[in-house]
């Protein structure tokens, strides 16, 4: 057997990540003094660095293989990556005061979440099942730590073990398929699991057997309806910025996992995913408006917001195939794209600002905490309301055009109802995130005490909600990253 | 190239120059003072000026410019964006605005010198002048309706500008009721547009026109350019103040002075004038549409003169003459003389600002006492003010060599040449109305600047109008000539009053100069036609001016007014009681505002409280509203109970959701 080096240079990023998430977990045990300054700058650093490393490995739109055909480097993933640590970046400055305040700061802290990314990053370049399986675990596990990382808070621990339980289940479901899978082609490769599956080599009820499982793996990373449960008290238990992770990073993940497999490995049994995605995608959007209505914890409603914004990526997902499976249209992978990514602009900025008015022994993770927020801060009052403005999908802003680029080709391909259903739904989910408008600006604050924040926060997160309101006005920029991203990687 | 981009720049820079000014003095005004406010947005407007003045001669070259700036999205073939279509109408509308705004902009440096909402004002001035440069430099229909609003906006927050007077409120309220209703009729309109065309940008729907006329409305069965233009023209009578829309630009003469001459004389209201202008390569397909202008702007410009007759403040006379001189452009426009009502719109936005601004400095000698009969002789303490408004006032009349005489002589002789439905209404009425507007004006000239000195006499029940403590003269006091910043603009308006009429006539009107921007269907409506052959150079128009009806008409209303008010005061008590019903229908402006209050408002009340017991609280409150807010309140509690926090269950869910997926496979086959 012949061993071809593999082109490191293809997973530089990762190799990068790896190295330095090592060295803050030495760094944190021998200099104790100084860690947790010096594990954050490491952090950022990381971030920084591997966000270089991306965009400067890449400069051409080929898509190349290494480590065999394990590891894939495209332009999709590329983006995905970006985004990814842009999550990550955000999680770390804007709750930087909420973990110093509480006492969580530890070097611990930012080795998991280095590793998370990590993570996120294989599962995202992963081109074997095998591979995905790993980036999945690595960032999942590293996130169930992270959700119990306040130890000796009730609340936290019971979140993370519901989350590590019944992620386990799903990672079940998913390792089930993949064997299944593995089973029917003799391979964990995703080009060769492809080409089976679209020649129909081998018992197609098995295919389609493992697909189920598969599907379910990924419903469950998308937290969409009916394998949703977790995210509510995952959201709501967690610390803050962890939250604020959890709602980005591991949904672009996600994305990706979703793309690989059904769009890269399935297509040949369009057919019979698409139904699935769109009774998971009609659920969730249905379910998530609904229920956010009925929360008075914002971290909660935000969650439920989360699953219906998730259905909305799903709906862009399933409209990509059309005539029966046997035409692709980018355009709608890219929509799906497209609002993956804007979700998780708008999930930063909403999080970040539960982050800005927590303070030491305060959540403010109840929508009654943001009343009166325009007394207190005109300013950051206007940003909330630009984000909610958005999240709800307000025209002019990002979130709009979102959910635009979505049902277009929703309707492109012919499923009407669809986008009636969902556009009536959103005009349902408006009420929630118009209600905390309103609390902001009519209702009398609660308390009155100044808001705390470093500048940097106050900085990136005005700048983070405004991307919203100027992405509205210029979305072509960004989309047509996203339809080059889909284009070149397929 | 680089001079194509050197001109985008200029073209940006015309609109968003006083934007910067109004955003500065509007935020930041705390910041930059009295003095930053009026220096950045006077710049603002300056800069849009001299940017207009070269865009001008750019033109005068030959270069024309339409293309999209911005676009802001696309769905099914219709493009929505920003962008500028340049050509002669556009640049002369901006010549207009700018220089008009930078006059006002000047002058309330000393009207509104006491003023509270200093640095508020210039921010709306200016903001008002990037709308309106906005509407007129607009090359699609959805901009065009962004500037209509945007003007309609400001105009409502400056009729409002002393908003804790209840007539101010309540004339702002009424002038945006009254908008809507016009505005209702416009959108419909580029509605319609859109619908049947299938694109808001002009030169494309312009371009299908022929193919629209052969169309008809498919609900109604209307012919559809009839339709689109008599909706749009809707539009135009609520901005351009048209009977039966018009009663809302009187009471707008709440608003400080300045804004008056900008707003409600010289460029808001002449949207709608230069909108059906714009328009007439649609119009000129529907002769029933040009009737209908025609019919509507011949009442407005005769009956509303009327009304200047009875009025004693000084503002509503003027507010009156605005409502009739815009009558005469709508007329123009109904004739088909789209390039005379423009004209019009161009020489009476001169000498109509001229007017406004002279009576504001006329009130600001009488300590904003706005009343005539307490003015008089005033000629000797404010020799500017006076001489100014002699000018503007005999431009107004149409005297000839004057600005006004070249743009209304041309609109009643067009008149007299038109041939379609209405024409010999119209032209009784252009024509009489020569004498009523030589009457009023001449009437509150006299009134002001000559005859005895009425002040001395004059404080007395200010608690009448109740607003505003220190109007009046204290007793004793004399009148006095205003700041260099108030007579500066008015010498400068006085200006092209007098000559601009003289020279611009030839280009404007008979040398082609507006090329395709204005087109006329010739040998259909041949009025501008037969008018070319008839022109002979504006001298010999001038002179043969001396020998025509109106000029007679004129000197007849100016010599009656001045045996009315000067020789014989008791003559116009007289004549109100003689004819008393005919005076108290003026006074009572015709009952359009009872009426607009009884049948519309209480209409509107009684179908409001209809509405409201019945479909509001019944069905829509107690069944949709109430009924799905509760069922919807139902579902999100039980998807709560659903969310019960057990492990167990949530694992169930899963494990549910897991067979349904299963079941597709065999769903599938």
């Amino acid at each position: 057997m012949e061993f071809e080096r593999p082109d490191f240079s293809l997973a530089a990023a990762e190799i990068f990540v790896a190295v330095m998430a090592l060295v803050v977990m030495v760094t944190g045990t021998f200099l104790r003094r100084i860690s947790r300054e010096l594990g954050y700058a490491l952090a950022q650093l990381t971030v920084i660095g591997a966000a270089f490393i991306t965009v400067f490995s890449v400069d051409d739109p080929t898509v190349r293989y290494t480590f065999g055909t394990m590891y894939v480097s495209d332009w999709l993933g590329q983006v995905l990556k970006l985004f990814i640590y842009l999550s990550v970046f955000a999680s770390l400055l804007y709750g930087r005061l909420y973990l110093i305040e509480r006492r969580l700061e530890k070097a611990e802290y930012y080795v998991l979440m280095l590793l998370s990314m990590l993570g996120a990053m294989i599962l995202v370049s992963a081109n074997n099942l095998l591979v995905l399986y790993l980036g999945l675990e690595m960032m999942t596990l590293a996130l169930y730590a992270l959700v119990a990382f306040d130890r000796d808070n009730g609340l936290r621990s019971e979140a993370a073990i519901k989350y590590f339980v019944l992620g386990a289940i799903s990672s079940g479901l998913l390792l089930y398929g993949m064997s299944m899978i593995y089973g029917a082609t003799g391979s964990l490769d995703l080009g060769v699991v492809g080409q089976a599956v679209s020649l129909g080599a081998g018992d197609e009820l098995v295919f389609k057997f493992g697909l189920a499982f598969l599907v379910a793996g990924i419903a469950f990373k998308f937290g969409v309806v009916p394998f949703h449960m977790w995210v509510a008290d995952v959201y709501h238990g967690a610390p803050t910025p962890v939250t604020l992770l959890i709602s980005s990073a591991p949904k672009l993940a996600a994305f990706a996992l979703a793309v690989r497999l059904l769009v890269g490995g399935f297509f040949g049994l369009a057919e019979t995913w698409q139904p699935m995605l769109m009774l998971l995608a009609v659920a969730s959007i249905v379910l998530g408006n609904l229920a956010a209505i009925a929360q008075s914890n914002i971290k909660r409603m935000l969650a439920y917001s989360g699953i219906s914004h998730m259905g909305f990526v799903l709906l862009g997902l399933l409209a990509g195939v059309t005539d029966g499976g046997h035409q692709q249209v980018f355009n709608a992978y890219s929509s799906a794209l497209f609002y993956a990514v804007s979700y998780a602009l708008m999930s930063l900025a909403s999080f970040g600002m539960v982050l800005l008015l927590a303070r030491t022994g305060f959540e403010a993770e109840h929508i009654d905490d943001f009343k009166g927020l325009n007394r207190r801060s005109p300013w950051f009052a206007a940003m909330m309301m630009l984000v909610m403005f958005s999240m709800a999908g307000i025209p002019f802003f990002l979130g709009f055009f979102a959910k635009f680029a979505v049902l277009e080709a929703v309707v492109s391909a012919g499923h009407t109802w669809l986008a009636v259903l969902a556009v009536i739904m959103s005009v349902i989910g408006a009420y929630y995130y118009l209600r905390v408008v309103k609390v902001m600006y009519f209702d009398e604050p609660m308390d009155r005490t100044a808001l705390i924040a470093s500048s940097e926060t106050r900085v990136l997160l005005s700048a983070n909600a405004l991307t919203l309101a100027v992405a509205g006005l210029m979305p072509q920029g960004l989309m047509a990253v996203c339809g080059y991203a889909v284009l070149t990687s397929f | 190239m680089s001079a194509m981009n050197e001109m985008k720049t200029l073209y940006l820079l015309v609109p968003f120059a006083p934007l910067v000014g109004s955003i500065v003095a509007g935020l930041f005004g705390r910041w930059v003072g009295r003095r930053g406010a009026h220096t950045v947005t006077i710049l603002g407007v300056l800069v849009s000026f001299l940017a207009s003045i070269a865009i001008y001669f750019d033109v005068q070259a030959g270069n024309t410019f339409n293309g999209p700036l911005y676009v802001w999205g696309t769905s099914d073939g219709l493009s929505f964006q920003v962008g500028f279509l340049i050509d002669p109408l556009t640049v002369m509308m901006m010549l207009v605005v700018t220089f008009v705004s930078l006059m006002v902009h000047i002058y309330t440096i000393g009207y509104m010198a006491d003023d509270p909402g200093y640095t508020r004002f210039f921010s709306y001035i200016s903001l008002f002048t990037f709308s309106m440069l906005m509407l007129v430099m607009a090359n699609n229909f959805l901009q065009l309706f962004f500037g209509w609003e945007a003007v309609g906006l400001v105009s409502y927050l400056l009729i409002g500008f002393w908003y804790t007077r209840p007539s101010a409120i309540y004339a702002n309220l009424k002038a945006f009721l009254v908008n809507r209703v016009g505005d209702f009729g416009f959108l419909l309109g580029i509605g319609l547009v859109a619908a049947y065309a299938g694109s808001l940008d002009y030169v494309e729907v312009f371009a299908k026109a022929e193919h629209l006329a052969g169309l008809t409305e498919t609900v109604t069965g209307w012919p559809l350019v009839t339709a689109i233009c008599i909706a749009l023209f809707v539009g135009a009578m609520g901005k351009s103040a048209q009977v039966p829309l018009h009663v809302w630009l009187p009471d707008s003469m709440e608003g400080p002075t300045p804004i008056s001459a900008l707003i409600h004389a010289a460029t808001m209201v002449t949207a709608g004038i230069f909108m059906v202008a714009r328009m007439s390569p649609l119009f000129e397909l529907s002769d029933t549409a040009l009737s209908f202008v025609l019919i509507i702007g011949a009442t407005t410009a005769l009956f509303m003169g009327f009304l200047g007759i009875v009025q004693n403040d000084i503002k509503r006379v003027v507010a009156y003459s605005t409502l009739s001189q815009l009558g005469y452009m709508t007329v123009a426009l109904g004739a088909s003389a789209y390039s005379a009502a423009v004209f019009h719109l161009m020489t009476h936005a001169f000498f109509k600002a001229l007017l406004f601004l002279a009576a504001g400095s006329v009130i600001i000698g009488m300590h904003h006492d706005q009343d005539m009969r307490n003015m008089g002789g005033l000629r000797k303490y404010m020799p500017i003010t006076w001489i100014t408004a002699l000018i503007g006032s005999l431009a107004l009349i149409g005297t000839p060599f004057f600005s006004g005489f070249y743009s209304k002589d041309t609109i009643i002789e067009a008149v007299a040449e038109a041939n379609v439905f209405g024409a010999g209404y119209a032209y009784f009425c252009v024509l009489a109305g020569v004498f009523v507007t030589a009457f009023y004006t001449f009437r509150m000239y006299f009134l002001v600047f000559h005859g005895k000195e009425r002040f001395e006499k004059a404080h007395h029940g200010h608690e009448a109008h109740g607003h505003d403590e220190h109007h009046g003269l204290a007793p004793g006091e004399k009148p006095h000539e205003s700041p260099a910043v108030v007579t500066v603009p008015l010498v400068l308006l006085a200006v092209p009053s007098v000559v601009i009429g003289y020279f611009t006539i030839e280009p404007m009107l008979y040398g082609g100069w507006f090329g395709d921007a204005i087109q006329v269907l010739a040998e259909k409506h041949p009025a501008m036609e037969k008018l070319a052959e008839e022109f002979h150079g504006p001298l010999a128009m001038a002179l043969h001016g001396f020998t025509t009806a109106p000029f007679w008409l004129a000197l007849a209303g100016v010599v009656f007014a001045w045996f009315c008010y000067l020789v014989r005061p008791q003559v116009p008590e007289f004549f109100a009681r003689t004819f008393r019903p005919i005076y108290v229908l003026l006074e009572n402006k015709y009952y359009f505002d009872r009426f607009n209050e009884v049948v519309f408002a209480g209409g509107a009340r009684l179908l409001g409280r209809f509405l409201w017991q019945i479909g509001d609280r019944t069905i829509i409150d107690g069944a949709v509203v109430n009924g799905s807010a509760s069922m919807v309140g139902e579902i999100a509690a039980a998807a709560r109970t659903l969310q019960s926090g057990r492990l167990y269950h949530y694992a169930f869910a899963m494990i549910v959701g897991m067979v349904v997926l299963l079941w597709f496979i065999y769903g599938g086959h």
